[in-house]
């Protein structure tokens, strides 16, 4: 056993979702992403002196949602506090948050990892507001200048805060994408990392195995990609261990994770940390949430990505990879048992889904819910296969054609006469004409060269387009080569 | 008739007659107001052409015969902490001075609405923090009565304004008695709402889970028509709570007498006995007029001041972190790094009093602070809650003086902040429970200033407030000075 894996890392990870409202947390502006700059605001995001807060109940429908997703519970009375720090991109000086009293406490985030059932408890869910932008720095007539993007002052936060569960990166991997997957079934969170509408910190310590007591954390911040949160935390592991291996100790800090350098830098120290005092927000009343609040939510929940992944394995007798590919979105799941309802033969479905639909939205460059070919259509085709009408093969040139111009596989077949040709008589015909011209080669597969064989098949297929039925094909050549 | 020493009500009454133009009651009370800034500086701008649109406005609906508003042709002052777009709204701070804001608070839309003549923005202390108005950046306003003496505070300029028929009526704010102290100082009627009567929105925070809008008259029934034009649930303000003032007016006369809480705790140690004695000729008169005194002890009491100055000063040192020079505030030429930005911003915008309150609010919420100070002061608000509940079983009205003296010299309270906070005891009651509270005036003290009594209602019960008030005020035969 070499060195590193006497230790075992100890980690916790922060998800900020930004939440799809169609207005922010507590006015009545836009959330949208992406307009010009300060174009969504008004007194109260901006922070105006004499401004108050109103909270948005949709913002609370979806932080019902997530917390019913992952089995916490929900409080039926839940407390707004202030935040406060400075910063010029903060315009209150304070941020309103939740402390010791959230909307969601407990639940867990569940998903497989090499074969396996893993589930990371949550400690909490909580609702906050954004902060607004910095950008830095900016020439603005020959002086070098921050500039302050107050757009994203106010819009809706899930915080998302997971129990120290995590015992590798690669684990953390697995969670943040079951987590993603989950905002993105509910319809909250559009889940975009390169957009900041999921955000990560992590908190990371390392610990002999047969250790029982934490190590000291450092907190890492910054985790904004996929990659990010993999290769920091890999990053931060080592350098505790090599610390701890060189007879130091980790000192407790918050660190920011380079991800062009590839390394994390320290930010600030145990003792530098913000003191944040949260208190009470007194411009806003508790928030209660009914049991026929949490009710009407509940009845508005989608199948969730972990229960379709079961259903697919159990419904569909699919392989484990299948139903895990097949239910990365609830679209494309969607778009799978709608195809299934077409065509029930549920690995034809699953195997045409994952290499062609999937192979076509990738050259296209779009997703399944821009995808012009309907499930409907994707079943006929695979029907026309079933029966007959035409190969395997010719299908997915069919297909191709689908995804260009939204035509129904019958109308391609027939208008472009790629009806399987299974005629044994026209076939023959062809097979006649073709080893009349190759003698050559007929004497060599009887000579033993039996790949001749493919070789043939393959002349006979472009003697007919491709249209001859590989199977009567098959069975006609051998027929005339082996007699003599 | 003498138009300036005219009841609120007599003006509206000749404006909607048709007797009274209220161009000319516009210029009259904005010349006069012009004219009393060199003596008592009780207003920080002057608003002359808001008062003339307001004016012309109100003359035309007449002329076409339209509704007017409850307040139509009534001139009155707003404090400024309270947002009047477009106009300075200073908060009597100089890292304020160029604010103008671009929207208008919730009471003042309603005084536009009402057809009121907006004659001024009125001095207070910096932010409202303070019992003498010395601690305004635009220098104190003075009491009419004697210059030489404060108005009180913090809205002394409001109280100023209407005790020198500078205007009918004035809007004040009441964190810990800054209604009702300066009403009392300068012997006119001053109501603190029950907190959530009246819309914060747009009244600039000191301490929002004490803050509340409330008006200045001559008289209870001024008092308590501008209050019905202000009250009202606001969706903007969270905390703002329905409450019906349609019959406000109408049921004013019918007095029935009332069971009259006194606390004896009030009524020993730091009164001076001129205030004692006027007040208990009041409790004499009120006897006399049917009512029961019923002899209450609440020990607690004595907490009230430290717990409301924990309080308030945590909730002001959150409220006034926007005023960094980033967005708000008068950014400090003199720095090179942002954190020197922050404090020199700060420390040249904010005054003395200000400053105080901002470093011990933050101390009671720093961490190892928090449990000692914030903490302990919200459980003995909780508890001074549930006596003040209990106290209302027994009685129906809790009658206290206003102020524990009959005047303050400017000048003599300024360099004592302890002796000034503590002249807060009998105020601070009100604002602690959010039952509602008002002072009216019931005698002169030795110096011949006048004295307040102050009189402690149930949650929205300003009706009974005003029953009594307006029979004690007849009885007590204590009015300023009016012609009626």
């Amino acid at each position: 056993m070499t060195e590193v894996h006497r230790y075992e890392s100890v980690i916790g990870l922060e998800v900020h979702a930004q939440l799809e409202t169609r207005s922010k947390l507590f006015c009545g502006c836009a959330s949208a992403y992406g307009s010009p700059a300060n174009t969504q605001v008004c007194p109260v995001c901006l922070g105006l002196p004499g401004a108050l807060p109103v909270l948005n109940e949709a913002a609370v429908d979806s932080a019902i949602k997530m917390i019913l997703a992952c089995g916490g519970q929900i409080s039926a009375r839940s407390v707004f506090a202030r935040k406060n720090y400075f910063y010029p991109d903060l315009p209150k000086g304070y941020q309103i948050s939740q402390f010791d009293e959230p909307i969601g406490v407990g639940g867990a985030i569940v998903f497989d990892l090499d074969g396996e059932t893993h589930r990371i408890g949550l400690t909490r869910i909580h609702l906050e507001e954004d902060a607004g932008k910095s950008v830095h720095p900016t020439e603005v007539s020959g002086d070098a200048m921050s500039l302050i993007d107050m757009n994203r002052c106010g819009v809706p936060l899930l915080e998302i805060v997971s129990k120290p569960g995590i015992r590798s990166p690669e684990e953390a991997y697995a969670y943040l994408s079951r987590l993603r997957q989950i905002v993105q079934y509910l319809g909250i969170c559009s889940g975009d990392m390169e957009k900041g509408a999921l955000r990560c910190d992590a908190n990371v310590s390392v610990r002999l195995r047969d250790i029982d007591e934490y190590g000291t954390r450092t907190e890492l911040k910054n985790l904004n990609s996929f990659r990010g949160v993999e290769r920091g935390l890999k990053y931060e592991i080592d350098r505790q261990i090599e610390i701890l291996e060189l007879g130091g100790s980790v000192v407790q800090e918050t660190r920011l994770w380079d991800e062009d350098r590839n390394i994390s830098v320290s930010m600030r120290s145990k003792e530098e940390s913000h003191d944040y005092r949260y208190f009470r927000e007194p411009d806003l009343v508790d928030l209660a949430i009914s049991d026929e609040w949490v009710s009407a939510v509940a009845d508005s929940l989608p199948e969730l990505p972990h229960e379709t992944y079961i259903r697919f394995m159990s419904e569909y007798s699919l392989p484990r990879y299948d139903a895990e590919v097949l239910t990365t979105s609830r679209e494309l799941a969607n778009y799978v048992t709608e195809a299934m309802r077409f065509f029930p033969d549920p690995k034809k479905v699953s195997n045409w889904t994952m290499t062609e639909v999937l192979g076509v939205l990738k050259d296209l460059g779009i997703g399944i819910d821009k995808f012009p070919v309907s499930p409907a259509q994707v079943g006929e085709l695979l029907k026309a296969v079933d029966d007959g009408l035409i190969s395997g093969k010719i299908a997915k040139d069919v297909f191709r054609q689908m995804a260009e111009t939204g035509e129904s596989p019958l109308v391609i077949i027939n208008r472009e006469g790629l009806r399987q040709i299974n005629d044994e008589d026209m076939l023959d015909a062809v097979i006649t004409e073709l080893l009349a011209c190759s003698r050559e080669n007929v004497e060599a597969y009887r000579g033993g060269r039996k790949q001749i064989f493919s070789f043939l098949i393959g002349e006979i297929m472009k003697a007919t387009n491709g249209r001859a039925n590989p199977d009567i094909a098959n069975r006609l050549l051998k027929r005339r080569l082996d007699e003599r | 008739m003498n138009i300036q020493r005219a009841s609120a009500e007599e003006i509206h009454r000749r404006t909607v007659c048709g007797e009274l133009d209220p161009i000319e009651t516009a210029e009259i009370f904005s010349d006069s107001a012009q004219r009393s800034q060199a003596n008592l500086n009780s207003f920080i701008a002057l608003t002359p052409y808001l008062a003339l649109r307001s004016a012309e406005e109100v003359k035309s609906r007449l002329e076409k015969r339209e509704s007017l508003g409850s307040l139509a042709g009534v001139p009155v002052a707003v404090k400024d902490n309270i947002c009047l777009e477009g106009y300075p709204t200073t908060c009597a701070s100089r890292i304020l001075a160029d604010f103008r804001p671009p929207y208008n608070a919730t009471v003042v839309e309603k005084l536009i609405d009402a057809g009121a003549l907006i004659i001024g923005k009125t001095n207070l202390d910096e932010f409202a923090m303070g019992s003498t108005t010395e601690s305004s950046y635009f220098g104190s306003a003075k009491n009419p009565l004697n210059s030489e003496y404060s108005p009180g505070g913090s809205s002394g300029g409001s109280a100023s304004a209407v005790a020198s028929f500078h205007v009918a009526v004035a809007l004040g704010s009441d964190t810990g008695g800054s209604i009702r102290q300066p009403a009392s100082l300068t012997g006119i009627v001053g109501l603190k709402p029950t907190y959530g009567a009246v819309s914060r929105y747009g009244l600039i925070a000191y301490a929002s889970s004490f803050d509340q809008i409330g008006p200045f008259a001559r008289n209870v029934r001024d008092t308590a028509m501008l209050y019905a034009a202000i009250a009202g649930r606001d969706r903007r303000d969270s905390t703002s709570v329905d409450n019906d003032t349609t019959n406000l007016m109408s049921a004013i006369d019918q007095f029935k007498p009332v069971r009259i809480g006194v606390p004896r705790e009030y009524f020993g140690e730091g009164l001076d006995d001129d205030v004692g004695r006027a007040v208990g000729s009041a409790l004499e008169t009120a006897k006399s007029i049917g009512c029961e005194i019923v002899d209450l002890s609440m020990p607690i009491l004595d907490k009230a001041i430290a717990a409301y100055y924990v309080i308030a000063t945590a909730e002001a040192s959150s409220n006034l972190a926007r005023y960094d020079g980033v967005q708000f505030g008068q950014r400090s030429p003199r720095a090179a790094a942002m954190q020197e930005m922050y404090s020199n911003t700060r420390s040249e915008g904010f005054g003395d009093e200000v400053k105080r309150r901002i470093m011990l609010g933050t101390y009671v919420l720093s961490s190892g602070y928090y449990e000692e100070y914030y903490q302990k002061a919200m459980q003995v608000r909780e508890i001074i809650r549930r006596d003040i509940m209990h106290a209302f079983d027994k009685a129906d009205v809790i009658v206290t003086p206003t102020s524990p003296t009959a005047g303050i010299r400017l000048g003599e309270k300024i360099d004592n902040p302890l002796s000034m906070y503590l002249a807060d005891v009998y105020t601070v009651i009100a604002n602690l429970t959010g039952t509602c509270a008002m002072s009216i005036p019931c005698g002169h003290g030795a110096f011949g200033l006048p004295i307040g009594v102050q009189v402690i209602g149930k949650h929205f019960d300003e009706m009974n407030l005003f029953r009594l008030a307006h029979r004690l005020e007849s009885a007590l035969d204590f009015r300023a000075g009016e012609d009626d």
